[in-house]
This record gives C-alpha cells, structure tokens and sequence, in this order.
C-alpha cells in the first residue's frame, strides 16, 4: 500500500504542471474564462487534497492564491502580466513547500509570505473585503470537498416527483429540474401521464404530469433534495435507495420451475421457450387485469433496465481501472525480461541442437510469448513526451522576457510516446538546443522588424514516430546559419583544411564538433563553452542521431532521430575470427558478399561497387585487430548513416537477435566503437557497435592520413 | 436571443455584481431600484425572468411579486427572491405572493447562475 501522502504528491506535481500550462496559456489569452477556470480548479484541488492529507501549509498558501484567482474567476479582477508572475511564483512556491515536505525540510516561508503580500496588493480597493468573504465560502467549499469524498461510490436512487397542479403559478418549470437531475448522474426519466384529464377538462395552466425517475449517481441524496429546493413544499417528492456499489450483489437466487424441469429431463428446452411466448408477462397481465396502469409498469421496467445497465458499467469500470506503480518496480520488470530473453535464446539453441521436436515445439512457444512479454513491459514504460515540452514553455517564456526577445512556442505531437529513460536523458539536450534557439536564432523585435519577419518569434517543437524511432524537431524562424561564416570559423579553429569541398549540410555538422561556438559574446544563457557536442555526445548516448538544416533568414531545424527503447533492440548478430559483435538491426540496410574479385579491382583502397554504386568500407577485423586470417568470402554489412551508406566487413553474418543490452562497466565504458554488450544463448558475450562512432573514428584517422 | 433578467434593489453595489455576473453569462439585464421602479420598467421590456431584494423602499419585494404575478404576461415567468437567513418567515410570505424561490445572501456568483439555471433553463 502506498503512502497516501505520497499519492498526492505525485498528483500535486501533476497538478502544479498543468496549473504552469495553464497560466502560459492564460497569458496570451487573458480574457478566456475557460483557461481562468482551469487555473482555479488545479488550485482548488491542491488546496482540497492539500488539506486532507494534512499538508496544512501547502492548504493555507494555496488557498491564498485562490482566493485572489476566485476574484479574477468572477471577472472582479483583470488578468494582468504581473498577476501571472506572481501566479507562476506561488506555482513554484508551492512545489517548494512540496519539496520540502518530501525531504522533511521547511520550504522559505518568508518567500512565501512575500508573493502573498504582493498579490494582495494587485486586488483592486472595492474588491479588498472581498478576502473575508472568500474565506468563509472557502469553509464552505471545504467541506464540500470532503462531503463528496466520503460518497465516492455511486448509489442508484428513485425517485417520484409529482408536483402540485398549481406549481407553474409560482414560475417554476418542473423540466429544467429533471434537466438538473441529469446532470447529477446516469437517469432515466419516464413521464406518468395517467392524471391527464380530457380535452374539455383540462387546463393548460395546470400541471397534471409527474414523472419517475432511476438515478444513479456519486452525490449524496441531500445533493438530489437541492434540486427540489424551491419546490419541495409545492410537491410530493419520494427518494429511496434502490442499488449500492458496496452493498453485495444476491445471488441470481433459486432456479426457476422450467430450469428443474429442464435439468431433469422432463421437458426440452425448446418446449419451455415456446411455452414461455404463449405466456403473457406479468406486466402486460397487471396492466390488462387493471390492477396498474401501463405508464407505472413502464417506469418499473425502465428502472429493472437502469439497474442492469448501471451493475454491468460498474463490473466493467472496475476492469478498466489504472495503477500506479513505483518506477523502480518497472525498471527491474524491464530487467528480468532481458534476463528472460537471454535465457531464452539459450533454450532456442539448445532445442535446435537436440533435434527433439517436443523441445523445439516448447521452445518456440516460450519465444513468442518472450517476444510478447518484451513488447508489453516495453510498453509499460512509454511515457508521453509532453510534459518535457511543457517544461520547455516556461523556459522559453522566461528566457525569451530576460533577453528582451518576443517568442512563441509551438509545440506538436506531445503525446508522442518515448522510453522513460530516453525522455529523461534528452532533457538536457533539448534544453541546450531551445537555449540556442532563443539565443542564438531568434533576432531581437527590431531585428526581425527591419528583416521584414513579424516581431514575435517562433519555435516549433514536434515529436512524431517513424518505425521504431522518434523524429524530434527543433524549428525556429531566426536568422539561421550562415554557412560562410562557419566555415571560417572552421578554417581558424583547424577544424577543416582551407581547400576543403564541403557541402553545406557538412558546414553545418561543423557546429557539432567540440570547441565550435560562434556567439561574439558570452552570455548567461549559452556560449559558455558549453557547446553541441554535448549535445550530439548526448545523443549519440540515446543511439540517436542529430540533422541541421538552416536557410540564412529564414530559420534553423535541428532534427534528432531516438530509439524508442534503451534497454532491448534488434540487432544483426556477425563473426569476425571467434568474435562476436551485433549491429543494430535498425541501421542495416543489407548484408553483400565481398569476395578477393572485388578487393583486387578496388586497388586497395577500400571501396566496394554496389549495383553501381560506390561504398566505403571500414575492415572491422582490422580495427579491432582481430588476429587469423579472414575467410576467402567475406560479408559486407551496409549501413545507412546520415544519409550516407558506409559498409562494414565481417567474416559471417549469422542472424537477427534480440539484444539485451547490459553495460560495460565503469572500466570500459570510454572505450570507442563499442557502446554496449549481451549475452548470446550460450554464454558468450557479444559486443554491440557504435556504428556513428566507428564512423568518426575513422574519418578523423583518414584526415590525419591525407592531410 | 439572449434572455432578459430584470435586477431590483436598492443597493447599488448588489444590483452591480448581479447585473455583472449576469451579463458575464450571456443575459441581458435590466436594473431596476426598487419594487416601483421595477414594476414600471417590466410593462415596457420583455422580461424573462426576475430576481429582487425583499427589503426595498417605495414597493418592497413581496409587493413587486403579487403584482408581477398579476400581470398576464408575467404569470408563468421565474421571480428568485434575495434574502438573509434570519428571514424564515418572509420566504414563505415570499413563496405564497408567487416566487418561484430564493438565493440566500451573501451569494457567490456561480451560486447565482446556478439558481438561475436551475429556473430559467
């Protein structure tokens, strides 16, 4: 059982987000009602939660706060920017007091004391009494609150309302309160029209209906007398309980005669149905006997329907219901499915040596459902990527207002879902790269006035899948790059040779290499030396990869490709002498043989002719110093890289495996070209490659070569 | 068209806050200052629906009631009466002159829609 302290805070936080959401969004568009209604619900339920479960401090401050939006909420204060501050202050207060409470700290109550002073002194004079009044309603509130909350499982109730004939001289139109008792719950209604008179006697200033009525709600029956408050001297008003959630559902009670006759063989089933349709029911037999009146058995009927309905959504209510469950807990479900997967593989290559079909057949079956278990745990850990981007709104608002630039972000695709872990280790990276948007692209009002652009600039954060990877883009509508002036700067820093052919999306990488930044002036939000390659090492971190395109004046994108998953991938298992090393699956694009044919035509240079194409190739046996000699066919294994296609030669390509991916350890993890290892069926380790790595490596030895 | 509310009292500062809570939600308003003012000005506007203060010079709520419910045109139309706790008895005395039903003071705006949804629509 968890800690019901830590449940709201968890819900706090949730909240806390969706209340900075909110006022960002209030901000730019402070009359909307709807968004000031939201503001003050999260509030609310803050306060509400707060109070309960004994967080009295978080309680009263928030109920400060809510006390000058409950001004705002009835249009007797405007929302002014500094209101939104100071809101965004307490937001952050709040989170402090929560933080603190978590560590059993005491969050700054001087702070505390301050936003409050200072909101109060943004109410305007006449609406300054009204604090003692919201006070008091806040009393009220509160104990509405808890009023629901000990009613929180849903009773069904009947009800007859039969008001006075007379009841439309008192303005009262008995509709809009059957209106009402529909908004309390699931309710039928049905109107019982046997008081209606003939057409000479009746008068039409009079009401002769009444209606029955199968409610089922969370409210309690007071809420249902509420309804009825003006009327309930002027009407016959009946409330009972007729079904509870907690209550025990009977049995479906003794069996009936034709079900014994059945069971015992007398008569067939056939026998008893037919029967049965010869067999008025007893509602028709009570309405013809006359003993009711047809419109009482149908609201009898309408209510037997009611209850079913109700009991079936309440079985399947209860299925549908979701849990939290510490991350810790899911980190080491993830883990054990990688062991499982491992042990596996073993079991596969085990049963396929024994050539036992009774073992085959097993083992393929523990395969497919250790495929679906996989699938489903990784499931369990997809995260939707918008609350990462809410966060980014708040540093684009705060950034863009202290270096004086008008900015708006977009953002697309939040609901993109991506590996806990890849999402809480591309933070940082998207921060970084945000940071030099507003920085670096983004061109001061004036700037952007006198290039023509409107004022206010924009970002443009989406997220989108494609197969097994999520594209994240960056877009911004800023100065761009300027692929002259990289380039020079590229030249002074030695980076590149002076007689260097680039195209300009190899510019562009330059920004990627350490060292490189082209800020003239340091400031306090980026330029500090800390530069994209911690950005691109990042992501190289996740497997990911990083793309620039940049048009002067027009804007930069920065794309980054991510893995959904960290911890299993598909991969291509390979020999190189006893070796074995997996690619990841998802950056091959095919396995080719090279033969002695094709190396003696190249002249040595390592180029190998692909349907007429021309690829280069890295000799991984060479690279890793693998010592015997290779076999007389090798394999080349083509990889797709930033749009280039770079091969790989191996001895053997043996085959898809599903990789478990496990660390090196703190000894090796620095060593280049390897970024992981797993365990093969029977025992032995293969090396995972770090294909981009690799790559790299290599280039720089060739220029270290050529130059 | 939005629904015409007429607002009689006597106090400024009510008649303020209900016309504006009013009109927030989309209802048109008529201010009236007291029981006499109002019963002139409903003859020349239609009015879907009235909300007084019972302690009024001139013509007090009760009395804007029975005439208002005397009208032909205002037989059937919802009348919300305004009171304070302590006056049990004039809700009765309110109910049996011909209101519909009441809002007790001090109010908060979102409990003034809800009664007006509660008779209006």
């Amino acid at each position: 059982m968890m800690d019901h302290r830590e449940v709201f805070r968890e819900e706090a936080y949730e909240l806390l987000a969706e209340l900075e959401t909110s006022l960002l969004e209030l901000e730019e568009a402070p009359d909307n009602m709807e968004i000031i209604g939201r503001v003050f619900r999260a509030m609310h339920t803050i306060k509400g939660s707060g109070a309960m479960f004994g967080f009295d401090n978080i309680a009263k401050f928030t109920h400060e706060v809510e006390t000058i939006f409950d001004l705002v909420r009835n249009g007797r204060m405007s929302v002014t920017k500094e209101l939104i501050n100071q809101t965004l202050a307490s937001r952050d207060q709040i989170k402090a007091m929560l933080d603190a409470s978590s560590s059993g700290g005491q969050a700054d109550l001087q702070r505390g004391e301050e936003i409050i002073s200072s909101l109060r002194r943004l109410v305007p004079g006449d609406c300054a009494s009204g604090g003692q009044e919201a006070e008091k309603q806040a009393v009220i509130k509160k104990e509405e609150v808890t009023g629901e909350a000990g009613v929180d499982e849903a009773v069904t109730y009947r009800i007859r309302f039969k008001p006075e004939q007379a009841i439309f001289s008192h303005g009262t139109n008995p509709l809009l309160l059957l209106n009402e008792l529909r908004e309390l719950g699931d309710c039928s209604i049905t109107a019982q029209m046997d008081a209606i008179p003939m057409l000479q006697d009746y008068n039409p200033e009079l009401c002769y209906a009444y209606w029955d009525i199968v409610l089922t709600t969370k409210r309690d029956m007071n809420s249902i007398r509420d309804v009825f408050i003006f009327v309930e001297d002027d009407c016959e008003l009946k409330i009972e309980v007729i079904d509870k959630d907690s209550e025990p559902r009977e049995e479906t009670g003794v069996k009936k005669l034709g079900e014994i006759l059945v069971e015992r063989g007398d008569v067939s089933q056939a026998d008893i149905s037919r029967m049965l349709t010869l067999q008025k029911k007893i509602g028709e037999l009570l309405v013809d006997t006359g003993v009711v009146n047809r419109g009482r058995v149908e609201a009898a009927l309408m209510e037997q329907q009611h209850v079913r309905e109700v009991r079936e959504k309440r079985q399947s209510s209860e299925t549908a219901t979701s849990i939290r469950v510490p991350s810790e807990r899911l980190d080491s479900l993830v883990n054990l499915v990688g062991e499982l997967v491992t042990v596996q593989a073993h079991l596969t290559q085990t049963a396929s040596g024994k050539n036992d079909p009774g073992l085959t057949a097993i083992a393929e079956e523990v395969e497919r459902l250790t495929e679906a278990l996989r699938d489903n745990t990784m499931s369990l850990r997809m995260l939707q990527i918008g609350t990462t981007f809410s966060k980014f709104r708040r540093l684009v608002r705060d950034l863009s207002s202290e270096l004086g630039k008008e900015i708006e972000m977009i953002t697309e695709g939040a609901e993109t879902e991506l590996d806990k872990t890849v999402i809480e280790k591309l933070n940082d990276p998207l921060v970084h790269l945000i940071r030099n948007c507003i920085d670096h692209g983004i061109e001061n009002p004036e700037e952007r006035e006198t290039a023509g652009k409107q004022r206010c600039g924009t970002i443009h954060l989406s997220a989108v899948h494609s197969g097994a990877s999520v594209l994240i883009n960056i877009r911004d509508d800023g100065k761009g790059l300027d692929a002259g002036a990289l380039r020079q700067k590229g030249i002074e820093k030695g980076l590149i040779s002076p007689d260097q052919e680039m195209t300009e999306r190899e510019i562009f990488s330059l920004i990627l290499l350490p060292g490189f930044s082209t800020a003239k002036k340091v400031s306090n939000i980026s330029g500090r030396g800390v530069g994209m390659d911690v950005v691109k090492r990042a992501i190289d971190g996740l497997r990911g990869t990083i793309a620039i395109t940049s048009q002067k004046g027009i804007g930069t994108t920065i794309s980054l490709k991510l893995p959904l998953t960290l911890a299993i991938i598909e991969g291509l298992l390979v020999t190189i002498g006893d070796e074995y090393f997996v690619f990841p699956l998802s950056s091959v694009e095919e396995c080719v043989e090279l033969t002695q044919e094709d190396v003696s035509k190249a002249h040595g240079r390592h180029l190998a002719n692909l349907r007429g194409q021309i690829i280069p190739y890295i000799r991984l046996r060479e690279q890793f110093a693998v010592s015997g000699r290779a076999p007389f066919i090798e394999q080349i294994v083509i990889i797709g890289l930033d749009g280039q296609r770079v091969g790989f030669v191996v001895d053997n390509v043996i085959g898809e495996h599903q990789t478990v991916i496990k660390n090196l350890g703190r000894i090796y993890k620095d060593i280049d070209g390897i970024s992981g290892a797993t365990i093969l069926g029977d025992g032995d380790v293969a090396l995972i490659l770090d294909i981009p790595r690799l790559v790299r490596m290599k280039e720089e030895e060739e220029a270290l070569t050529t130059s | 068209m939005a629904k015409m509310i007429m607002t009689a009292d006597d106090s400024a500062s009510i008649r303020q806050m209900v016309s504006f809570t009013l009109k927030g939600a989309g209802y048109d308003v008529i201010e009236a200052i007291d029981g006499k003012d109002a019963l002139a000005k409903i003859g020349g506007a239609p009015v879907n629906m009235l909300i007084t203060d019972l302690n009024m010079p001139n013509l007090d709520g009760i009395g804007l009631i029975r005439e208002v419910r005397a009208l032909p045109a205002y037989k059937f139309i919802p009348i919300i009466m305004l009171t304070t706790e302590s006056q049990e008895t004039k809700k009765q005395e309110g109910k049996s002159a011909g209101a519909t039903g009441w809002i007790v003071k001090p109010f908060k705006p979102e409990q003034l829609l809800a009664v007006i949804k509660k008779v209006l629509g």
